[in-house]
Formats: C-alpha cells, sequence, structure tokens
C-alpha cells in the first residue's frame, strides 16, 4: 500500500484541510444495538422509563417499577442503567436507587439477578433485564440473598416478612435500618386502595 | 541491478530490495522503496505497554521512521519486569513519553512523537493522518473504539467496493499469560473487530449473591469488596480502578474477608488483576506477537511479502500450538460494512423517508426508528421518545442531517410479514442529489 500512503501523505503536506470533519463523534457498536433494544422496548403498564439526559444520551436510563402485585404492590422503585460501548458484548449496569427491603436487592443498590451478571448473554436485551427485575419483585427469592436478613425472615415468617416489606415502604425501622417513606405509598392509599387487599395476599 | 549504497538495514534491504517470488501484489522492489518507507509511511501505536514497547522498537528496527504512540498511562513498578523499554526512576512517568524518548535514543533517526492521553481525547484528523495503525491494547473498549474510528473513515463506491483511498488498515496484537493473538485487520476486505467480537470471551462475572453470602475463592473476596463493600462504605463515591489508593483498600478489604472466610491466596497484583480484569502478563508471549504483528505492518505497508491472512492464534501453553483461520468479514456488519445505498432529494420529509424504506427492495422495513450521529432523529418507542422526537417527521431529513451532502445513517426496524417478522438493525448510505461535493471527482487519490 506504499504507492497509496505516499500519494495521501504529499496531499496532506501540500492541503492540510480541515474539512470540518474532525470532531464528530462515532457511535460505537454498543449504542447501535442499544438503539435497537430501546425502540423495540414493549413495557408494562408496571414499568416506566425515562432518559434523564435527553433523547439523544440512551446509555444512561432509568426504570421505574410499580408492582401490581405481591409484598411490594404500593411501592415505586427506581433502578438506573448504565449502558457501556460494548454492549451487548457485556450486561448493563443496574443500580437500585429506591432503599429497599428485600432479599435479593442490598441496602446499597446491588442487584442479585442472574441474567446481569453469570447469566448474561448477548442475544439478552434490556426488555429482559427489565422483566427480570419486575419480577425480583412479585417473586423475591431467599435463595439469592443480598441482604441477608431479609431473605433469612422470608424464608422462615413470610408472615413477618410481609409486615417488615410495609414498614419500609411506608417508613420506618426494620431492625436496625430505617427507610424512607416512599411517596408511591401515600399515593396508593389516597388512591383509595384498601389495606385489606394487602393483607389478602398475604399466606 | 543498479547497486544500492550501503544500508544500516541490511537485512530489511534484502526483503525491501530485491523481487521474489512469495511477494504481495504491486510489490516494487528497489531502494525508492526503502526511502519511502522512512519519508511517508506513518505508524501510530496505540499503547505503550508490554506489547508497545516491543512494537515500537521493533517498527524502529524494520525501517518505519515516522511513529506515533499513544498512552495514558503512567509507569507502575510492576510493569518493569516485561516493559523493558523502563527504568526504575521512570516509575511514575507517563509510559508513552518514555518509551518514545528510550526508542528514539537507541534507534537513530527514527522520529516518535508521544501522546500521553486517553484515545477518546484525539479528534478524528489525528487518526486519519496516520498510513496504518498497530494496536497493543488489553481492552476490547479501546480496540473497539479504534476500529470504529479507523472504520468510520471506510467509504465504498456505489458498487459497494471499498475505495482503497479510504481504507485505514489496522494491526491488532493481543496476549494472555502465554496465548496471543496477532490479526490485520483491513476495512471492507477482513473482518473488523466488530464482525468478530464474539472471538472475545466475555468477562466472567460472578454472581453478587456468592459473593455477599458463600464466597470460594480469592477473586470472589476481591470482587466483594470491589463491588459491595466499597459501596457500602464510600457512599457516592465511585471507585477508581486506575487510583492506587482505591486498589490498596478494596486489596485491605478482601484480606479482611478472606481472612474470614479461611481462603488463601489474596494479593495485591491479583486484586489488580481482577478489579482491572487483567491477565498475568509474560514478556516473551509479548515478544512473540509484537514481533508478528511489526511483520505484519512492514508486509502491508511495501508488499514485501503477502500478508497474514487474517487472524494468528498462539498458545504456548503445552508445547506450542499455532495457526492461522481466515475469518470473514460480516456484510452486513453496522460498522465495516458498506450499507445500503439511498439516494434522496433534499426536500424529502423524515416521515416519507420512513416510508420509503418499507418499499425499498432490499429494506422491505417498517416501524422504523432513525438515529444520525448520535441523534435520534425518529424513536418507535417508547412513548416518551416517540413523542419527543415526533416533531421530526414534517423536517426534511437534509436539514436533520445538518445539511451533510452524504452520511451514514442507521436504522432499525422489522422486516417480514406476520408471524415471520424480525426485527433488524441496518446501516445506510444516505447520498443527497445534486448537491455539490458528492462527486468521485473530490476523493483523495484516486485508485
Ligand atoms: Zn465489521
Amino acid at each position: 500500500m506504499i504507492k497509496l500512503f505516499k500519494v495521501k501523505e504529499k496531499q496532506r503536506e501540500l492541503a492540510e484541510n480541515a474539512n470540518g470533519k474532525g470532531h464528530v463523534k462515532k457511535q460505537s457498536a454498543g449504542e447501535l444495538r442499544l438503539h435497537k433494544d430501546i425502540s423495540e422496548l414493549n413495557l408494562p403498564m408496571t414499568c416506566i422509563i425515562s432518559f434523564p439526559n435527553g433523547k439523544d444520551d440512551l446509555m444512561n436510563f432509568e426504570i421505574t417499577i410499580r408492582p401490581d402485585e405481591g409484598y411490594y404492590l404500593g411501592g415505586a422503585f427506581l433502578f438506573s442503567f448504565q449502558v457501556s460501548h460494548i454492549y451487548p458484548h457485556e450486561p448493563p449496569k443496574v443500580k437500585c436507587k429506591t432503599k429497599v427491603y428485600h432479599p435479593n436487592i442490598d441496602l446499597e443498590g446491588n442487584v442479585c439477578l442472574n441474567i446481569l451478571r453469570e447469566d448474561w448473554k448477548p442475544v439478552l436485551n434490556i426488555n429482559t433485564v427489565i422483566y427480570g427485575l419486575y419480577h425480583l419483585f412479585t417473586e423475591p427469592n431467599y435463595e439469592d440473598p443480598l441482604n441477608h436478613d431479609a431473605a433469612a425472615v422470608l424464608r422462615d415468617n413470610p408472615k413477618m416478612f410481609q409486615s417488615n416489606v410495609r414498614k419500609a415502604m411506608m417508613g420506618g425501622y426494620v431492625g436496625q435500618t430505617h427507610f424512607q417513606r416512599l411517596s408511591s405509598f401515600d399515593h396508593f392509599f389516597t388512591a383509595g386502595t384498601s389495606v385489606c387487599k394487602m393483607y389478602a395476599m398475604t399466606y | 541491478m543498479a547497486t544500492v549504497p550501503p544500508s544500516r538495514s541490511r537485512d530489511l534491504d534484502k526483503l525491501l530490495l530485491r523481487p521474489g517470488h512469495l511477494v504481495g501484489p504491486n510489490f516494487e522492489p528497489g531502494p525508492e522503496l526503502r526511502d519511502d518507507i522512512k519519508e511517508y509511511v506513518k505508524v501510530l501505536v496505540v499503547g505503550a505497554g508490554g506489547l508497545g514497547c516491543e512494537l515500537l522498537k521493533d517498527l524502529a528496527l524494520s525501517g518505519f521512521r515516522n511513529l506515533d504512540v499513544i498512552d495514558m498511562d503512567r509507569i507502575e513498578v510492576t510493569n518493569l519486569n516485561r516493559q523493558f523499554l523502563f527504568r526504575l526512576e521512570d516509575v511514575g512517568k507517563p509510559k508513552a513519553e518514555v518509551a518514545a524518548k528510550r526508542v528514539m535514543e537507541r534507534v537513530s533517526g527514527v522520529n516518535i512523537t508521544s501522546h500521553f492521553c486517553r484515545i477518546e481525547d484525539k479528534p478524528l484528523d489525528f487518526y486519519s493522518d496516520f498510513s496504518i495503525i498497530v494496536l497493543g491494547l488489553d481492552s476490547i473498549e479501546a480496540r473497539s473504539y479504534i476500529n470504529a474510528v479507523a472504520c468510520g473513515f471506510l467509504e465504498y463506491d456505489s458498487g459497494d467496493n471499498p475505495r482503497e483511498e479510504t481504507v485505514k488498515p489496522m494491526v491488532d496484537g493481543g496476549t494472555e499469560g502465554f496465548k496471543g493473538h496477532a490479526r490485520i485487520i483491513v476495512p471492507g476486505t477482513t473482518p473488523c473487530f466488530e464482525c468478530t467480537i464474539w472471538l472475545f470471551p466475555p468477562q466472567v462475572k460472578f454472581p453478587l449473591c456468592t459473593l455477599a453470602e458463600t464466597p470460594r475463592t480469592a477473586a470472589h473476596c476481591i470482587e466483594y469488596a470491589h463491588l459491595i463493600k466499597w459501596d457500602e462504605v464510600h457512599s457516592g463515591k465511585t471507585f477508581d480502578p486506575d487510583n492506587p489508593e482505591h486498589i490498596q483498600w478494596v486489596y485491605y478489604e478482601a484480606l479482611k474477608r478472606a481472612e474470614l472466610f479461611g481462603i488463601q491466596g489474596v494479593t495485591f497484583s491479583l486484586t489488580q488483576g481482577v478489579v482491572k480484569n487483567i491477565i498475568p502478563a509474560i514478556a516473551s508471549t509479548n515478544a512473540i506477537i509484537s514481533a508478528a504483528c511489526a511483520l505484519e505492518t512492514l508486509k502491508i505497508v511495501s508488499g514485501c511479502s503477502r500478508t497474514l491472512s487474517n487472524y494468528l492464534t498462539y498458545n504456548g501453553v503445552e508445547g506450542l500450538h499455532t495457526k492461522v483461520t481466515e475469518f470473514v468479514r460480516d456484510r452486513d456488519c453496522l460498522v465495516c460494512g458498506p450499507g445500503v445505498l439511498i439516494e434522496l432529494d433534499t426536500s424529502i420529509t423524515l416521515r416519507k423517508f420512513i416510508d420509503l424504506l418499507e418499499g425499498h427492495p432490499g429494506l422491505l422495513l417498517s416501524r422504523v426508528s432513525v438515529t444520525h450521529r448520535g441523534k435520534n432523529l425518529y424513536m418507535q418507542a417508547p412513548p416518551v421518545l416517540e413523542e419527543m422526537t415526533r416533531s421530526n417527521l414534517d423536517i426534511p431529513l437534509f436539514d436533520l442531517m445538518v445539511k451533510i451532502p452524504k452520511d451514514i445513517v442507521h436504522v432499525n426496524g422489522m422486516v417480514g410479514k406476520g408471524d415471520k417478522k424480525q426485527s433488524c438493525l441496518r446501516k445506510l448510505r444516505v447520498v443527497f442529489k445534486g448537491i455539490d461535493g458528492v462527486t468521485d471527482v473530490d476523493m483523495a487519490g484516486g485508485a
């Protein structure tokens, strides 16, 4: 290719032309694949997506999950997603921004969900992850604990687990840990849903 | 044949000055070739670590005179066993600067410009200046970035053939312990990095609950300290793997954890390795792989021999096993592929453009979303983005593309009918008709 390099180098020396193409950002393959994932999202009513940095930054977005059944009914839980430029070679980084009493989510917001780590495959997508997160709220499981205490209570005493979850969502202490009252929970009650419905769901 | 003046690189001359029957196409031996390599060829070496040190030395000794090296790291004590251009007194200095200086001291006449910065900090013009780019990196992200930049210069003619003058070749080396690879990437001809990203195994990620509850290995303890304990203690402060204090903290926490669970083997260097995903490097493997890369660089540039086609793997774990595999490029690759050529009038609106794709025989795309240079022009979903981009539908695409006469646009949507509908992502080469500067005449050189 020497001939070509020589011609190009001579031209460059002559011209040093700045054609304004210089600082254009390249879209990474990861961004493009994410664009596809996002434009094909098919979310249930219980999951709302938002883009804090506007429509052109899809790499950082948030999901709010409002479970419509189970222990966490009435709560709203915010998750942040951070997607890398080599997505889907690497899974998105997901953190729970709402402090929650949950066996599979620790108090710092780390989430134990297999498809976010050891079972991630490039054929999976953002939709799958969001559904996975949603299921953590309808089916919390004590076998993969990140919050050790919550997992033990869920395993040994589901009724107490139910009451702890409620305590946490309404704002208060569970053991030594203080939880903030979820504003969604206020809304939930003023909206007229009866407390009986909550009790009816317990085991 | 004319007599040739004596050269310091006598052995190299044997390759460059004489004809042969194993040479590459268009090989024209002679002193002019040797001199042109010195004068006109500019090589960029990305990375000044284990591979980069070797590459700079090898390239300088192979007759290249104009080299640049880019690396954002500073020299650490642990580098000294294999990054042979560095001395104890260099610890803390930028790798690129010291490496450039040392090679220039040893090889007279070579000119190496160093760039102590991140690869993303350089404008695209910086990369377009080089004849060829040689990569000595240890991360997938960095390779993917350089690959996207180099493939971004590639243009295709109306017959979907790469325009030779826009081809920016790359040579990529990588090692992991006793294993390594060397490959050439000629965008538009060989697969690019993205075409074959599956060759790189994803990093092993341990389940968080294992780290939190049932650690069994030293790596589990380190990842616990890094991923869980760090957040617990430093609320809000993000962990920086390049900050020695942060690594030190993780190391001590991992040690405590290991003690608690009776686990052996947590060391400082393992901590660095796990957290930064570094596999132990071996000097000789680096030397072998770098030598292969330097040779391929010389071959691509000079044509003095046929190049590797196109991916060499080296495995020295048990005895020695090496082979060359010819991977094929993905013609639909979003990064290096030609994309579908679409000619448009400047007046066409985004809405009409989207309709047009549905009827386009090569695409038949429905429910189309459109993105251009990082701007999302239209999104079918989710509703929040659809709403934000809806007003673009009645604006001419030419205006939305800031009046660039020809450029790449990416679209995705559904192909097929009924149950066989499949989602797909496509690259388009949009060219606007009747705009000055889109003719072939303005292209550099010509084949
Ligand atoms: Zn490709």
